[in-house]
């Protein structure tokens, strides 16, 4: 047997909620939780949100957020359970044995001190190294993970780097000191998927190079499969399944990691363009008030009735700007919108209320795109009576009616947003979209915020609309599988322009632009040694021109 | 260093247009009644001829643009106009009395910023527990209740029945520096007890929001003592907030030196304001105001030029 | 079920006992107002429970009917405060552009002068009477009323389900009234606490410096100033409002904070 690292048993970990109007109570956050990690392998901790994983992290540092604890249960750490630790030992241990690489980087750098201070802080803290030694290890790790400038990059503040170079610098931070095990808390979630890819590579391999065990903590099956030897897969504080990587990625055992493995597997027949589109956009340029260049840049797309065109890009790409133009929140500085054959005002407020309801639009996060003090029957009647006239008995039957087609059965009309699950807010949003009956909806990110299985959900009900209504849906998204599901056609935008626009089938097809080449291959896929393969072709690519 | 100035060159030029607006309000203030400071002066039974004579003298019947700025100009070149109900030179009158008033915010402010400091400190160190929860009890008691009642409170007990400290304080030049702060023991207290709440728990809330950022956690995770984790993560961070909640409630010592003053008959400037105020003596009001206000404006604009130098974004641009 | 924890309730009680006895004050004082019942400050007896006062009239009655005046100046002021900064807030956030700038910028210069210096400068020239000192106090108030408004309600209207009733078409009036005024209910009622406790004080300081509420009529403020000389003799006379005011103001206190606890917040944790 070879020699283990930590050896977690029977944890137990609880917090006190605080409900609105309640009297506070404690609730069990994880229960009965075992792991056990060797040294120098990886663990992947996988599961949604509120699987409790984050939490099990950092108990490896006996560290509870907020008002967490842990209340049963062992945790052994090279043989000791830190669970007994004094709060000398814990802070020996803290920062020495173990370190931690946090979600957010951007906010776990002190804004007022230099990177290269905060990096070699804790090395130098807990004695491990002379100041000369560790600013050497510090620079020596700044060239391994890929970081510009090593030598000086330490003398910058966190604020004048990029993300993923904080994220990398975090990194850094975690691997001076020489720690024994090193919990990385989804270190690549808020990062653009082009960026992530490079991130995980310079994580994977100093990992690799420097032989420290880790606990990988994600969201992403794909992700963490080409990271870690092992993977837990946890749901609601419990532990679903526990095996090799390759074991759970190729013979998943549970249902609910069967689900995750396969999910995206939504099958589309993609349908070619008809010859009179819903909507036009053409030649659109726009930028916001104050500013002196374009989000957007002559964009042109189309979009036929009852199909999807799925508006494809990273953050700052002029996606979302797309959506504000067409509904007339942005007026463009130029172009011109063409909605079932007839131009629409630029501004919305000066659009008739016709145009209005056969344009509608659902948003990512379903918690604010709902007003928490009106009940769903209030917000999906309020279209039903504001464009129909529709009261009484009649907008009853039509508010169940819709309840019905988005799976939400009795009972649900006199709820609150609160009370409803992450899923159902955003099926009661796509409700108060259909109510207006409208020939084209906008959905911006709606599945971005949702689990990957909740979200599944949401793309199948939107494609078994979309049918039965025949409504366009203007797909605006960052996330690739998604696209692959449910589009018809693809526009994908880089800085404020379209670089790709066509049938999907075209789009994803070679050859490729460079940017739709670097921005397909980056997307994570299900299986091993996907990581290498890229980083691979890239490195010969590079190396051939 | 260059946005750096340009921001503090902004900044002051806007304290300034503030004070210029300030004036004018201030001197609208007391023009809103019909009647005018001739009548008020000679009364209900004055004569016509007498009003009119003395209307001229003053320059009252000048349109108020001219008097405004005839105003304004007297007050740039530190003439205040005369007292109506003592004729008085008002900026004689002032000097001495404001000099005593920042004798008086002086030692209130060196005691109760420090002991603010380190008690909002102890309730963040101690946080939910019986120091934390008495600190807040304590505050919530103090800021409910006036000050000029507290004044009373404590001479009561502890001038009158105790007879620790002088229950009036009066000072004269001659007095000895020792004299005149045991003179002034009693007002200090009340006004570091009336600044201490609030200076307490917003000093309190801003050294939480710090503690409770990410920074500091991923401190707590390397493993750093309570000391370091104050001193090297938390402390950089929370000048800023701290500055801005000490001069905001220097801002509000101002306003509680009027009261207290009145209280423990001081003879400062907000005893001189009062009295005057009830003697509708508009010159010294108006004179006073702007002082009291310019001082009011100078420590905002101080709060946010730490604010812009303590900043990293702006003292290391990308 | 509703929890309404115990430092709430008893908030709750002690705040409507005291609105009770500033209703029915000429019904439970035992004496009239003004009237001289007695020798100059009296201990406390019998007769009269807290003593008689400066001029041998009965404290207690003096208490009563001074509440009645503080607490019904306060109310009028803070609603006063509330309507017109509220509304002007709102306004400002909903329209934007040049409306929010020139209100706002306004309200920045009012508020670049301590409130009670403002108010004595203008108590100046005006007669001291007591529509003149609800309005003065209301008025000069309402700017940070009309802060908190703006504020809450400009969070609010940049929210997404605000966004889907403009993009719907909605009017002016059902985004106000319908969408913003919902939310933004919490942190306004538990603020008009706030308001009404500074409302007391205020109008106490004022009173006591002589320039609020005038002889013979009665309130907490005043009763310090006519009793004021008696502290230098050891007569406790001046502290009774002390006492009042202290625990007027802690109950309300402790309402508004459960009221702000009670509501969730719209935008949840910080930094999520």
């Amino acid at each position: 047997m070879a020699d283990t690292l930590l050896d977690i048993k029977n944890l137990k970990i609880e917090a006190t909620a605080y409900p609105p109007g309640e009297p506070p109570q404690d609730i069990t956050i994880v229960e009965g939780v075992d792991l056990r990690l060797e040294k120098g392998k990886v663990l992947g901790l996988i599961g949604e949100s509120g699987a409790g994983k984050s939490t099990i992290g950092l108990s490896a540092m006996n560290y509870g957020r907020g008002g967490v604890r842990i209340t049963g249960g062992e945790i052994n750490l090279n043989g000791r359970d830190i669970r007994k630790l004094s709060l000398r030992g814990l802070r020996a241990m803290r920062g020495a044995e173990v370190t931690y690489v946090a979600q957010s980087a951007a906010a776990a750098f002190n804004p007022a001190k230099k990177l290269m201070e905060q990096i070699v802080e804790a090395t130098l803290a807990h004695k491990r190294a002379s100041k000369k030694e560790a600013e050497a290890r510090a620079v020596e790790l700044f060239r391994k993970l890929g970081l510009p400038d090593p030598e000086s990059f330490g003398n910058r503040y966190p604020h004048q780097v990029s993300g993923g170079q904080l994220q990398r610098a975090m990194t850094a931070l975690a691997l001076c000191p020489q720690p024994d095990l090193v919990v990385f808390d989804e270190p690549t979630t808020a990062l653009d998927v082009t960026t992530q890819i490079d991130v995980l590579a310079a994580i994977k391999e100093a990992i690799a190079d420097t032989g420290v065990a880790a606990l990988y903590i994600t969201h992403d099956l794909a992700v963490v499969a080409q990271v870690s030897d092992n993977i837990m897969v946890l749901r609601g504080g419990n532990m679903v399944e526990y095996g090799s990587t390759e074991q759970i990625i190729n013979d998943p055992q549970e249902e609910y990691t069967q689900a995750l493995v396969s999910v995206r597997s939504i099958e589309h027949e993609e349908k070619q363009p008809a010859p009179e589109p819903v909507l036009k956009v053409q030649n659109i340029n726009a930028r916001y008030s104050g500013t002196k260049f374009d989000v957007l840049k002559n964009v042109n797309v189309e979009l036929s009735p009852g199909q999807t065109l799925a508006v494809v890009g990273e953050s700052g790409s002029g996606k979302s700007t797309l959506a504000r133009v067409i509904t007339g929140l942005l007026p463009p500085r130029d172009g011109k919108i063409i909605f079932d054959g007839r131009e629409l005002n630029a501004d919305q407020a000066s659009r008739p209320r016709e145009d209005l309801r056969e344009l509608q639009m659902i948003y990512q996060m379903a918690d604010t795109a709902m007003n928490p003090r009106q009940t769903v029957g209030t917000i999906i009647g309020r279209p039903l009576e504001f464009y129909f006239g529709l009261k009484g008995r009649k907008k009853r039957e039509r508010i169940q009616e819709l309840l019905d087609e988005i799976e939400l059965g009795e009972g649900f009309v006199d709820r609150y947003p609160a009370e409803l699950s992450g899923g159902q807010k955003q099926r009661v949003c796509i409700a108060r979209a259909l109510a207006a009956k409208p020939k084209l909806i906008i959905c911006d990110e709606v599945t971005s915020a949702l689990d990957p299985l909740v979200a599944d959900g949401i793309l199948k009900l939107l494609l078994r609309l979309q049918k039965i209504e025949d409504v366009a849906y203007l797909f605006i998204t960052h996330d690739l599988a998604t696209v692959r599901a449910i589009a018809d056609s693809i526009a994908v935008m880089y800085q404020g322009e379209v670089v790709r626009y066509g049938t999907k089938s075209d789009v994803l097809a070679p050859p490729f632009d460079a940017y739709t080449d670097l921005l397909l291959s980056s997307v994570p896929e299900m299986k091993l040694g996907w990581l290498e393969e890229v980083i691979a072709h890239r490195r010969m690519e590079s190396a051939g021109h | 260093m260059g946005l750096v100035g340009k921001l503090l060159a902004q900044r002051i030029a806007l304290g300034l247009l503030l004070l210029f607006l300030v004036s004018i309000l201030i001197f609208v203030g007391t023009q809103i009644l019909p009647g005018d400071v001739a009548q008020s002066v000679l009364g209900q039974s004055a004569t016509p001829e007498a009003l009119a004579n003395l209307r001229a003298e003053m320059g009252l019947d000048q349109p108020a643009i001219t008097r405004y700025f005839a105003w304004l100009g007297g007050v740039l070149t530190g003439d205040l106009g005369t007292a109506l109900t003592s004729g008085q030179d008002i900026a004689t009158s002032i000097a001495g009395r404001l000099a005593n008033t920042l004798f008086l915010a002086f030692w209130a402010a060196l005691i109760s910023v420090p002991l603010a400091i380190f008690l909002g400190l102890l309730a963040v160190r101690y946080r939910d527990r019986w120091p934390d929860k008495l600190i807040s009890a304590v505050t919530l008691a103090s800021i409910s209740i006036p000050e000029f009642l507290i004044g009373y409170l404590l001479m009561y007990f502890i001038g009158v029945k105790l007879g620790w400290a002088p229950s009036v304080a009066t000072i004269y030049d001659s007095m000895s520096l020792g004299e005149k702060l045991q003179a002034i023991a009693l007002p200090v207290a009340v006004l570091t007890l009336v600044v201490l709440a609030h200076m307490m728990r917003m000093t309190r809330a801003a050294i939480l929001n710090v503690m409770q950022s990410a920074y500091v956690e991923t401190a707590e995770l390397k493993g750093l003592s309570m000391f370091k984790i104050i001193w090297r993560h938390a402390f950089p961070n929370s000048i800023a907030p701290i500055v801005n909640v000490v001069m905001l409630n220097l801002a509000y010592l101002v306003v509680g030196v009027v009261v207290v003053e009145v209280v423990f008959t001081y003879p400062g400037m907000g005893q001189y304001l009062v009295d005057h105020v009830s003697k509708r003596d508009v010159p010294v009001v108006q004179a006073c105001g702007l002082i009291f206000a310019a001082v009011y404006i100078g420590l905002n604009m101080v709060a946010d030029i730490v604010s812009i130098l303590a900043n990293p974004r702006l003292r290391h641009p990308k | 079920m509703k929890y309404i924890p115990l430092s709430a309730l008893v908030g709750l009680a002690i705040t409507a006992a005291y609105f009770l006895m500033a209703l029915f004050a000429p019904v439970i004082s035992p004496y009239g107002m003004a009237e001289v019942v007695g020798s100059v400050w009296e201990p406390s007896s019998a007769e009269h429970l807290l003593g008689t006062d400066n001029i041998g009239r009965d404290l207690l009655s003096r208490m009563i009917y001074g509440g009645r005046t503080t607490i019904f100046i306060a109310t009028a002021a803070t609603i006063l405060s509330f309507t017109t900064g509220a509304i002007l807030g709102f306004l400002a956030a909903v329209l934007g552009g040049l409306w929010d700038q020139v209100l706002s910028r306004f309200v920045d210069l009012l508020m670049s002068i301590p409130t009670l210096i403002f108010a004595l400068v203008v108590l100046s020239v005006m007669p001291v009477t007591i529509p003149v000192l609800i309005v003065v106090m209301g008025l000069l108030d309402s700017t940070r009323v009309f802060r908190l408004a703006r504020a809450v309600a400009v969070d609010i209207n940049v929210m997404d389900f605000v966004e889907a009733a403009k993009l719907r078409g909605e009017g002016r009036g059902w985004i106000i009234f319908r969408e913003i005024l919902p939310n933004a209910l919490s942190p306004l009622v538990a603020e008009m606490g706030m308001r009404f406790i500074f409302m007391v004080l205020f109008v106490s300081t004022l009173s006591f410096l002589g320039l609020g509420v005038q002889p013979p009529g009665a309130d907490w403020g005043g009763i310090v100033k006519e009793n004021k000389d008696g502290i230098v003799y050891g007569i406790g006379a001046a502290l009774y409002p002390a006492v009042a005011i202290a625990t007027l103001a802690i109950s309300v206190n402790l309402v508004a904070d459960w009221i702000l606890n009670r509501t969730t917040s719209l935008k949840g944790g910080r930094g999520g």
